[in-house]
C-alpha cells in the first residue's frame, strides 16, 4: 500500500501544473514531492513499527492486575481493573486509550520530616490528556481540507470546538488547549528535577516540533489570514493524486506544511510510535484469566528437569530410613508401604 | 540502641546518567554466585569473581553474547521489543519506586533503570544509533552498571501500575538477569536457592528426612498447644489433594507458625491431602534467574501430582510462587489435563477461577470454608493482635488476590487496620528484599528499599496501634521482621493463616492458653 503512495508521488509530478504555466522544479519538490515522500515514510514507516510488535509472540499471559480478581463467586472482581473476560479487557483497554486511567493513579512522594506522603497530582494527567485530545480534535477538523464535500462530522466538529464564539474567525478551543497542554508538558520537563533528569533531546524536540505546528497553524488562522481556498486546492490535488500548485500561498503556510512533513517523517523513529504500541501492552490487553485458560507459548521448548526417578535415586536410602513410600525398591520392583 | 538510622533523603538529580560508572559499597550489593552452583545449573562461566574485583572475568567474546541474546529476546517477547520503543520518559513512574524512594539513586526510577538497558537497544538495534550514534555504546562498565541496577529491583511491578502503557520494570528486569546470567553475572542469594532446589526439590536443600523431621517437630509443637496430634502424609498416592508450600514455611520463623495454622486446618476438616517432600517448593528463584530456569525448577509440582495421582494442588502463602503458579505454571508445564477441575471437598464449590491450572490458593480455599460458616473461631485469641495486612506484590500485581485473605482476617482478628490507601492493594510497597536480594551484605539497600512500607506500618502503628504486620509471602515473612526491627521496632510479622491457626477452635483441643507462638493469650480469653 505504501509502496504504491510512494511510487505515485515522482510519476504525478511530471504533470503537476502551476496555474496554466509549468511549475519549476523547486515549487515541485516543496509543494508536491516533499508532502508526498513525508507520508510515504510515515505510512511505511509506522506499519513497520506495529508490525514489528504484532509479529513478536507474546509467551506468557502478564497482565498487571490492578484490582480484584475474578475468583469466588460471592467476591466482587474488579472487572475493568483486573478483567478476566474480553469485553473487561476491551473496556480496561478503553480507559486507558481514551482517558489515559492508568496515569490517573499518579501520586507525589513528598518527605515530610522523614516520612512519606503520597499527595494527589493529577496534572501530568491532565495536561497530557488535554494534549492529546486536542490534537485528534485538530487533526479530524484538518480533514475538511482534504475531503470534498467535507464530512458533517466535521462541520459539527469544527462549529462545537468553537462553541465560545470569541473573535472572527471564531477561537477553536482546541488550539487554545493543545498550546496550553503542550506548554505545561514542555515547562515541566524543565521545571521538575526528576523530569528534566530523564528528559533527551527528542523528549524537549517533540513537543517544541508540534507546538510549532500549532503555533503556524494559528498564526495562519487568526494572524496572516491564510488563502483557505488555494490551501484547500493543494490538499485536494495531493489526496486525489492531482497535484496542482495554486498561486498565493504564504510562507507561514510553507513552514507549517514544513513542520508537519518533519513530524511524519520523524515519527516513525521515535516516542510518537507509542501511539500504536498502547494497543498492544501485554500488561493491559490480556485478560487476566491465567489459571482458567491455559496460554499458549508458540516457542515453548523442552527443558532438562530433576524427575522424581532421579531424585529418589539420589536420596533412596534417606527416603526410606524416614519411612517415605518409594516408587521403586533396589530391586527395581514397585513397593507399596500402604 | 542509639545506632543513626539510615538517612533517607529526596535530593534533585544531577549528572549525566549515561555515565554507567557505579560503586559497589558494602551494604548496597549481593555477592556472586559461587562457581559450584553456576556449574551444577550447566549455565554460563562458573568462576571466582566479586562485583567490587576490577576484572570480572568475562568470557572474551561476551560483547557479542550479549548483542545476541538481546537480539534472541526482541525477536521472543512483545512485551521486551514494545517496552524498549514505546516509554515517553513522561516519569509517572518516577517516584513508584520503593528503591528510587528509599535511595534517592535516580537511576532507580524505573523509567532509568529500563533506559539503561534501551540506551544499548537504541544504539546496537535502531536506526537512530546505527546511523546517527544515538545511545550508549556497550561497554564492560554498562554491564557491571546492570549488574548493579538490576539486582536492585525487586520485579514488583508497582511502576508498571502507574505506567499509561503497562510498561512494566519486572519484564526489563528479567530480561536484564538473563542476559546477565549469559555471561556468569549473577548472585549467590539466587543460584544456591535454585540449585538446592534443583536437586533436593527445594530452597534451602532439605533433604527428604530433613524434611519429615520438620514436619514432626511442627506436629509436636502443635500437639502441646492444642493436645491434638495431627496427621503427616508425605507422598501418599491416592490424595486427593497434593499441598505445596515454599520451604520456609518448614524451616524459618515466623513461617513456621503459618505451616502450624495449616495444620491446624487441615486437621478440622479432615482433608483428604499430602505433602511431598519431592514437590517441597512452592517457590521459586527460577523467576529471578531465567525463563527457562523457572520452568526447570517448576516442572516438579505437575510432575509430582500426576505420579501422586491426586485430583489437584492447594498452594501455601508465597508471593512470587503465585507469580509462577498463576501466570507461568500452566504455559511452561501444562497442561495438567491428567488434574480434574478444584472442587473443595467441604463446600463444593468448584474453584472455576483455577479450572485449567488446577492450582488454588490457600486463601481463596479457606475463604470459601469461612464464607460457608466451615471452621468454629475464637477471634478473641487474637485480640492482643492489632492487625495490618501487607499486601505482597505477585499476589497483588500479578494476580489479584485482594479480598481473600483480607476476608479471613477479618474473621479471625478483631483488630483489623488498613494501611493508607496509597501503600496497600494494587499499589503496595514491596518489602525491599523480593526477587532474590534479602540478603545480609545487602542489608543497607534492603532497608532502604522497604523504608516506604515501613513508613506506612508506622503511620498505622501510631494511629491504631498495630502490632503484627500480616503477610501472604514467604521472602516477605523473611524479611520484614528485620525491616520492621530497624524502622518500626514493636511489630511483629505473621501469615494469615497463623491468624487463623490462633483462632480456629479444633474439635476435641484442650484449652488453649498461648497462640501458636507459645505466647500466652490476652487474659480475658483465658478467664472467660
Amino acid at each position: 500500500m505504501s509502496v504504491v503512495f510512494a511510487a505515485a508521488g515522482p510519476v504525478t509530478l511530471l504533470g503537476v501544473a502551476r496555474e496554466g504555466q509549468a511549475a519549476t522544479a523547486g515549487q515541485i519538490l516543496l509543494w508536491v514531492a516533499v508532502p508526498y515522500a513525508a507520508f510515504a515514510i510515515f505510512l511505511a514507516g509506522f506499519c513497520y513499527r506495529v508490525a514489528l510488535w504484532a509479529w513478536s509472540p507474546v509467551p506468557f499471559r502478564i497482565p498487571t492486575t490492578c484490582g480484584q480478581q475474578k475468583s469466588l463467586p460471592w467476591i466482587q472482581p474488579a472487572s475493568l481493573e483486573n478483567p478476566s473476560t474480553g469485553m473487561g479487557v476491551l473496556g480496561r483497554m478503553a480507559l486507558e486509550i481514551l482517558l489515559f486511567r492508568s496515569l490517573f493513579r499518579n501520586n507525589r512522594a513528598e518527605l515530610h520530616d522523614g516520612q512519606y506522603v503520597f499527595g494527589e497530582s493529577k496534572w501530568l494527567w491532565l495536561g497530557a490528556l488535554a494534549f492529546h485530545w486536542a490534537l485528534l480534535v485538530i487533526v479530524l477538523r484538518h480533514l475538511r481540507l482534504l475531503v470534498q464535500p467535507v464530512p458533517t462530522f466535521v462541520t459539527v466538529l469544527a462549529r462545537w470546538d468553537s462553541f465560545f464564539q470569541i473573535g472572527t474567525p471564531a477561537l477553536y478551543v482546541s488550539d487554545v488547549v493543545v498550546v496550553c497542554a503542550g506548554l505545561y508538558l514542555l515547562l515541566r520537563r524543565w521545571h521538575d528535577p526528576l523530569a528534566r533528569y530523564i528528559s533527551r533531546f527528542a523528549d524537549y524536540f517533540v513537543l517544541l516540533l508540534l507546538l510549532g505546528i500549532a503555533g503556524s497553524g494559528m498564526l495562519m488562522r487568526y494572524g496572516t489570514r491564510v488563502d483557505l481556498v488555494n490551501v484547500k486546492r493543494l490538499a485536494l490535488g495531493l489526496a486525489t493524486f492531482h497535484p496542482v500548485i495554486p498561486d498565493g500561498l504564504s510562507v507561514v503556510f510553507l513552514i507549517h506544511l514544513m513542520l508537519v512533513c518533519t513530524l511524519a517523517v520523524y515519527f516513525p523513529f521515535s516516542k510518537l510510535v507509542h501511539m500504536g504500541g498502547v494497543f498492544l501492552s501485554p500488561t493491559r490487553n490480556l485478560a487476566n484469566n491465567n489459571r482458567m485458560k491455559r496460554h499458549i507459548n508458540p516457542w515453548n521448548y523442552p527443558v532438562k528437569t530433576h524427575t522424581y526417578a532421579e531424585w529418589e535415586n539420589e536420596f533412596r536410602e534417606k527416603i526410606k530410613a524416614a519411612g517415605i513410600p518409594l516408587d521403586e525398591a533396589e530391586s527395581g520392583g514397585t513397593t507399596n508401604t500402604d | 540502641m542509639a545506632e543513626q538510622l539510615i538517612q533517607i533523603e529526596n535530593k534533585p538529580p544531577n549528572g549525566d546518567w549515561r555515565d554507567p560508572r557505579v560503586e559497589f559499597r558494602k551494604g548496597v550489593f549481593c555477592y556472586s554466585a559461587q562457581p559450584k552452583n553456576v556449574a551444577y545449573l550447566g549455565m554460563a562461566n562458573p568462576r571466582p569473581w566479586q562485583p567490587f574485583d576490577s576484572d570480572w572475568k568475562l568470557p572474551s567474546d561476551w560483547k557479542q553474547i550479549i548483542l545476541e541474546g538481546l537480539k534472541d529476546r526482541l525477536k521472543k517477547y512483545r512485551s521486551f521489543r514494545l517496552f524498549m520503543d514505546i516509554c515517553v520518559r513522561c516519569g509517572a513512574c518516577a517516584d513508584k519506586c520503593h528503591f528510587y524512594l528509599g535511595s534517592g539513586d535516580p537511576k532507580n526510577m524505573p523509567v532509568m533503570r529500563a533506559e539503561l538497558l534501551r540506551s544499548v537497544y537504541v544504539r546496537y538495534f535502531t536506526a537512530g544509533g546505527r546511523i546517527f550514534g544515538a545511545g550508549r555504546e556497550l561497554t564492560e562498565d554498562v554491564i557491571k552498571e546492570w549488574f548493579y541496577y538490576f539486582y536492585q529491583c525487586t520485579e514488583c511491578r508497582r511502576c508498571s501500575v502507574f505506567c499509561p502503557y503497562g510498561i512494566d520494570t519486572a519484564e526489563i528486569t528479567m530480561i536484564g538477569r538473563e542476559l546477565l546470567n549469559l555471561i556468569g553475572c549473577n548472585i549467590n542469594w539466587i543460584l544456591e536457592p535454585a540449585a538446592n532446589c534443583f536437586r533436593t526439590g527445594n530452597h534451602l536443600g532439605i533433604q527428604p528426612h530433613g524434611f519429615k523431621a520438620s514436619l514432626e517437630f511442627a506436629a509436636d509443637e502443635l500437639e502441646e498447644i492444642t493436645g491434638i496430634r495431627v496427621e503427616l502424609p508425605i507422598n501418599r498416592k491416592g490424595a486427593e489433594i497434593l499441598f505445596v508450600m515454599p520451604s520456609a514455611d518448614y524451616f524459618a520463623t515466623p513461617h513456621y507458625f503459618t505451616l502450624l495454622g495449616y495444620m491446624t486446618l487441615f486437621h478440622e476438616i479432615g482433608l483428604d491431602f499430602t505433602y511431598s517432600a519431592f514437590a517441597s517448593e512452592g517457590g521459586n528463584f527460577g523467576l529471578f534467574t531465567s525463563h527457562e530456569m523457572t520452568k526447570r525448577l517448576n516442572a516438579k509440582i505437575y510432575e509430582e501430582a500426576r505420579r501422586l495421582g491426586v485430583k489437584w494442588i492447594l498452594g501455601g502463602e508465597c508471593g512470587h510462587m503465585w507469580r509462577v503458579l498463576h501466570q507461568y505454571m500452566d504455559t511452561m508445564n501444562g497442561p495438567a489435563d491428567f488434574l480434574e477441575a478444584p472442587v473443595s471437598p467441604i463446600t463444593g464449590t468448584r474453584f472455576e477461577n483455577a479450572r485449567s491450572t488446577r492450582m488454588v490458593h490457600i486463601c481463596e480455599f479457606t475463604a470459601d470454608l469461612l464464607y460457608h460458616n466451615k471452621l468454629k473461631l475464637a477471634p478473641k485469641r487474637n485480640d492482643n493482635l492489632a492487625v495490618t495486612f501487607h499486601d505482597s506484590c505477585n499476589p497483588a500485581r500479578a494476580m489479584g488476590l485482594l479480598e481473600e485473605p483480607r476476608y479471613i482476617l477479618r474473621r479471625a482478628c478483631n483488630r483489623f487496620y488498613e494501611m493508607p490507601e496509597n501503600t496497600i492493594r494494587e499499589q503496595t510497597f514491596c518489602c525491599g528484599s523480593g526477587s532474590g536480594l534479602g540478603t545480609d551484605e545487602n542489608l543497607e539497600m534492603r532497608l532502604r528499599g522497604g523504608f516506604p512500607r515501613a513508613n506506612a506500618v508506622k503511620y498505622v502503628k501510631e494511629k491504631h496501634g498495630v502490632n503484627l504486620l500480616a503477610c501472604i509471602c514467604a521472602i516477605d515473612k523473611a524479611t520484614l521482621p528485620t525491616l520492621m526491627d530497624y524502622w518500626v521496632p514493636g511489630v511483629q510479622v505473621a501469615g494469615v493463616h497463623e491468624l487463623l491457626g490462633n483462632a480456629l477452635v479444633m474439635t476435641g483441643e484442650k484449652e488453649r492458653t498461648t497462640n501458636l507462638r507459645d505466647e500466652p493469650l490476652p487474659a480475658e480469653v483465658t478467664h472467660a
